[in-house]
């Protein structure tokens, strides 16, 4: 089961996923995502409570990569607890998807 | 030891899964990030038969079977009445063609291929089976 905020601040949006998002959940993380982009506002996602990822969440990140760098904005990831950046390193995903340790360095980077 | 688990082929149940699955790994000495790993890619094999074999319908059933060899292996034996899967057909797409489609999906099987020690897909009679390998290498 996944809990999914959102907060509109003035430079960016901030999401919070909180619990697991798999294949039954994974559409509840895409609405969001979604719902931010359609803002054209940089976009923040704290993952510091959540618990487990499966390819279905990690699909709805990389689908819009090329939509934030169309629009020239931003997605970036912070809080990942170990053995969630353990999935998205499987893939290699560090290196194509920012992610930070931290709030206030997401908040420096965007 | 053998553990066992029948559930029916809906998403919802995928939590089941997990469960069962940190359950078994409970009995080995793994850490918490490799419990984790291993627990991912029978989600995704999981999610897979029951949405792409069985097109998500409660009325079809999954049956996981674990076999753990201590201090060995491990082996997940799921199998279902879908339809079955052609591995040989299957070609893994690259990181590139996946951000440029836009597309959500073909990541599972690719994080099962890269955590798993093997992946094997067999019919036998009426069922489809996959068949999960996990070496467990511990010092002795």
């Amino acid at each position: 089961m996944v809990e999914i905020s959102t907060k509109e601040e003035t430079d960016y949006c901030l999401i919070e996923v909180n619990g697991e998002v798999d294949a039954s959940s994974s559409i509840e993380l895409d609405d969001a995502i979604k719902a931010a982009l359609e803002k054209k506002l940089n976009l923040l996602i704290d993952l510091q409570n959540l618990d487990y990822i499966s390819s279905a969440g990690l699909g709805v990140f990389i689908s819009y990569l090329e939509e934030f760098k169309e629009n020239e904005r931003k997605m970036i990831l912070f809080g990942l607890k170990p053995k969630v950046r353990e999935v998205f390193e499987i893939l290699g995903l560090q290196h194509i998807i920012k992610m930070v340790e931290t709030k206030s360095e997401g908040i420096d980077a965007v | 030891m053998q553990y066992k688990l029948s559930i029916p082929c809906s998403k919802t149940n995928l939590e089941k899964v997990r469960s069962f699955v940190a359950e078994v790994l409970n009995d080995t000495q793994l850490e918490e990030v490799e419990c984790h790993k291993i627990i991912l890619a029978v989600d995704e094999v999981c999610a897979n038969m029951m949405i792409h074999s069985n097109g998500c319908n409660p009325s079809k059933k999954l049956d996981i079977r674990v076999e753990h060899e201590p201090l060995k292996q491990l082996e997940f034996i799921i199998r279902d009445t879908g339809k079955h899967f052609d591995i040989k057909g299957y070609n893994e797409p690259s990181m590139q063609e996946i951000v440029s489609s836009k597309r959500k999906g073909g990541l599972g099987l690719i994080l099962v291929k890269r955590i798993m020690d093997g992946i094997e897909f067999s019919t036998d009679k009426n069922y489809n089976i996959c068949k999960l390998t996990k070496k467990l290498n511990f010092e002795v």
